[in-house]
């Protein structure tokens, strides 16, 4: 936030100046309702200090537009725009002082809407009585609508003025964030209605009453946000377990995550498939959690038996993940990550259409990051070669559409290449063949029994081996056991 | 989608037992003496006994499963609370009586049941019968009292009245349940009371300040405090489905961690289940709350994570087998893996400790048997108590595998007790003897 662009800081400055001229302009005169707007300005304090963070220094979720709502149907516009303006004494640590100013400015310009709104749709101001129900309900709803789309509008200005210029226009899940905060603040701001109708019972102690199920609420916001974070962590635990077997590709899963949702973004998907081919990407390859590390980290050539058991870690991996709560498509993508677009992949054969979307974007993102790394038998490629190995592979093994949105996702926002491993002795062991490199397919022995498609997986790159590596590092593995 | 999924576990004890079955009793014949007495009486204010009525059965279609198999009916608890604590709507003093409240609550969940039975999710009638209890003894003390000029003279006394009332409520909700789960999963009373209210306070919170801000608002708002009242009930309890469901996709997901050991062909398959349930059933006999329950769960799941650094899996992966050193080098690979998840609490330090003889490292390797332990103190203290109940049960599952033979457990109970000196936790060996003997008596 330190350095804001000028439009951000001229669109900031304009609601902050609104606000302030709201306030002075008042009017003051004869107002008896100081008691109502010192109430509520301290309930807005306490829900302002505790609001839930939903996204790290960027997005919380208060429920402040409870005060200002009562604040509203109580004392009217003005009061209500004092009421958020209490936003400034906020006691939340977060929030640099720009933000602070620009929150304050806004609630207070909501909540003034707000009134003016409950006015114009005939609402009377003041304390609801037995004989105000059910009509005051109509002109509340209008407020409360028109206090959402305010607050809300204007917060995504900030946000889209705020953002990286490369990424603005871009579709990311935060209309579909901001909808549903929409909602909740429309039903959470019934509240507010609640506190004006206790205020004839119970008086001041109505806030008081009105505050738990708040808590409440704001706690089961917090605990999907923990439980969410708890969630990634176990798939990164998931990935983890994968790269203990095989240390050499340290961090693929998680690149091929990052690819597969580039082009996912650049073909327009929607927000939900999106997180679900996030998860499918990192877990594509847990299946070789099932194949045996000996096979993993075979140098020589592989037998058929132990061809046939890589060939078969997609459907290890479906195991594996099976019954974890995904998207059907997530699983799909994981199980038919290695399908060739010419239908002579596995573990199915299937060819063109038949293969499932996801899988056509993982097998892109998967090559392409294998094919930037470096692996034993060779240093890593440059992305220009990457791309053209793609490219020439872009209908016999890939889908062209997604690698032509691979290739432009990665024009635009760049590729971060692993750092290159330095291949010591501390490494247990250095798998010498890469399954996901399109460029140099495993070696197999050819047996009589079996000669076949299954081994001509792609050009073979003779002498691809660098003949300066020692041929394995003291295995510390074998050397323990 | 829940959790529960995967846990056809075969209780060898029977499902609706002893204590289920009194409850509902109990429950049935508050409800016939209810109807039989509304009946007579006539039923006072109908439209008030609708808009109830309706809101219990909104609350009972949307009930909802909180983690550990509770089932929850948060907004038709609240509104029946609310009917049984109503004063005045709109001025109108309420005529209604306790049985009337009771039987406007039956039928309201009732209704409210049908679409679950429709789509093939039988009601738990034991829930049922103890949110029905809760609200009769609320209904009873209250209805009462209402009609008095002190309660509904003064709105401070009224409230708290109804507030220590709701309490009540709560409280006999939480003894209930803890006393169903006693009998159901053999855990003690009060490690029972206790889960159940940690994970019963923050919806009971809510449940019981929402249950008195209707019976208040109605007194302004009339039976629109109702409507009104549902959007913000409607959120809270969209959020708490989608925590329940996220938690319940990340313990799948720590499931599916838990199994590629088994994929990998590194241990015999049903092993990792065997240890954590075994683990689990001793943990409760020794009296283990509830969250550390679930992590000693996961732990024992968990617990052979580590060989998936070994080239070759141990023959027929029984880590007994294998020698000390490799033990510890795979309680620790595993830890490492878990560490990586990094919210799973402890479950990574029992991971670690889960070979460590119980009374500590030190006095193992120096091999100078309990003489020695005593008269220096230990440098290190011993594993966790999780950790040592793993050790135990991961001990009893590779001597005797998916054997249901009696003897052959006792036989490997008796090996386990012979080597309580240093390296079994004798009270966590006791704990499991008698687990292993229960299971054996049943079997039968």
């Amino acid at each position: 936030m330190a350095r804001l662009p000028w439009r951000a800081r001229l669109y900031i400055g304009t609601i902050v100046a609104a606000a302030v001229v709201l306030l002075i302009r008042g009017p003051f005169g004869g107002v008896t309702w100081w008691r109502e707007v010192a109430v509520l300005g301290v309930l807005l304090v306490v829900f302002e200090s505790t609001a839930t963070l939903l996204r790290p220094r960027e997005l919380a979720w208060s429920p402040a537009p409870i005060a200002t709502l009562a604040a509203v149907v109580l004392v009217g516009p003005v009061g209500a725009a004092l009421v958020g303006a209490c936003t400034a004494f906020g006691l939340r640590r977060g929030p640099t002082l720009v933000q602070r100013a620009f929150n304050t400015g806004m609630l207070a310009l909501s909540a003034y809407l707000a009134g003016r709104a409950f006015i114009a749709a005939h609402g009377h101001v003041g304390q609801p009585v037995s004989g105000s129900f059910p009509g005051i309900i109509g002109p509340f709803a209008v407020a409360a609508v028109v206090h959402a789309v305010a607050n809300h509008g204007l917060l995504g200005g900030v946000l889209w003025l705020t953002s990286q210029p490369q990424k603005r226009g871009r579709r990311t899940s935060a209309p579909g964030m901001s909808l549903e905060l929409i909602v909740s603040d429309l039903g959470y701001g019934a509240f507010g209605l609640l506190i004006a109708a206790l205020w004839s019972v119970t008086g001041l102690f109505a806030p008081v009453l009105v505050l738990i199920p708040v808590a409440v609420a704001r706690w089961a916001v917090a605990q999907i946000v923990e439980q969410q974070r708890a969630y990634e962590a176990a798939v990164g635990a998931l990935c983890q377990a994968v790269e203990t077997k095989d240390l050499y590709t340290r961090g693929h899963s998680d690149r091929v995550s990052r690819g597969s949702v580039m082009i996912a973004r650049e073909i327009g998907m929607r927000g939900e498939r999106v997180e679900a081919l996030r998860y499918a990407g990192m877990l594509h390859d847990v299946g070789k959690l099932g194949v045996a590390t000996r096979v993993l980290q075979k140098t020589g050539k592989l037998t058929e038996e132990e061809y046939a058991a890589i060939q078969l870690h997609p459907m290890r991996g479906l195991e594996v993940v099976r019954e974890i709560g995904f998207l059907d498509e997530a699983l799909a993508g994981i199980m038919h990550h290695h399908e060739r677009i010419d239908g002579r992949g596995y573990p199915m054969g299937l060819a063109g259409d038949e293969i499932p979307e996801f899988a056509r974007i993982l097998a892109v993102a998967d090559a392409f990051d294998s094919m930037t790394s470096t692996r034993s038998y060779r240093g890593a490629r440059p992305i220009e070669e990457a791309i053209f190995e793609l490219r020439r592979w872009a209908g016999t093994q890939f889908d062209p559409a997604f690698v032509d949105a691979f290739v432009a996702a990665v024009l635009k926002e760049g590729w971060q290449c692993p750092e290159p491993e330095p291949i010591t002795g501390d490494l247990p062991a250095i798998p010498a063949q890469d399954h996901d490199d399109p460029a140099s397919p495993l070696r197999v022995i050819a047996s009589e029994r079996y000669p076949g498609p299954v081994i001509e997986r792609g050009p073979q790159v003779p002498g691809s081996r660098r003949p300066d590596l020692p041929d394995r590092g003291p295995n510390l593995n074998n050397a323990n056991y | 989608m829940s959790e529960r999924r995967h846990e056809p576990r075969k209780r060898p004890w029977p499902v609706r037992n002893s204590g289920q079955l009194l409850l509902i009793a109990a429950a049935g014949v508050v409800l016939v003496a209810s109807v039989a007495q509304t009946a007579v009486a006539g039923v006072r204010d109908t439209r008030i006994a609708i808009a109830f009525g309706a809101l219990i059965a909104f609350g009972e279609v949307l009930r909802l499963n909180l983690p550990g198999d509770r089932e929850s009916a948060p907004i038709g608890i609240a509104g029946a609370l609310a009917y049984a604590l109503l004063i005045r709507v709109g001025g109108y003093q309420v005529q209604h009586t306790a049985e009337q409240v009771v039987t406007v609550t039956a039928i309201g969940m009732i209704i409210g049941a049908l679409p679950h039975l429709a789509v093939g999710r039988p009601a738990k009638v034991s829930s049922m019968a103890t949110r029905l209890l809760c609200v009769a003894a609320v209904a009873f003390i209250f209805r009462s009292l209402a009609d008095s000029d002190a309660i509904s003279g003064h709105w401070g006394l009224a409230f708290s009245l109804m507030t220590s009332l709701v309490l009540l409520a709560l409280l006999l909700e939480a003894v209930l349940t803890a006393l169903m789960r006693v009998e159901e999963q053999r855990a003690r009373f009060r490690v029972a009371l206790v889960d159940e209210m940690r994970v019963q306070l923050p919806l009971g919170a809510a449940v019981g300040a929402s249950a008195l801000l209707i019976a208040f608002a109605a007194e302004t708002m009339g039976l629109a405090a109702v409507a009104v009242f549902t959007a913000p009930l409607l959120l809270t309890q969209v959020a708490f489905r989608r925590y329940a469901g996220i938690r319940a996709t990340y313990l799948q997901t720590v499931r599916a961690l838990a199994k590629v050991t088994e994929i990998g062909g590194y241990v015999e398959p049903g092993h990792s289940e065997r240890v954590s349930q075994l683990a689990v059933a001793v943990g409760r006999e020794l009296g283990i709350h509830e969250p550390e329950l679930l992590e000693l769960e996961y732990a024992a799941l968990m617990h052979d994570i580590g060989q998936l650094s070994l080239t070759d899996p141990i023959p027929g992966g029984a880590t007994v087998l294998a020698a000390p050193h490799e033990q510890r080098r795979i309680a620790e690979l595993g830890a490492e893996v878990i560490q990586q998840a990094q919210v799973l609490g402890s479950v990574a330090e029992i991971v670690r400790r889960q070979n460590e003889p119980y009374r500590g490292i030190e006095v193992a390797h120096e091999g100078r048997g309990r003489h020695a332990a005593v008269s220096r103190p230990a440098v290190r203290s011993g594993p966790p108590l999780s950790s040592r109940i793993i050790k135990a049960a991961n001990a009893f599952d590779d001597l005797v595998g998916s054997s249901m033979d009696p003897d052959r457990a006792a036989a490997a109970v008796q090996q386990l007790r012979l080597d309580t000196v240093s390296e079994f936790d004798p009270d966590t060996v006791e704990a499991l003897s008698r687990v292993v003997h229960r299971r054996s008596v049943i079997q039968l």
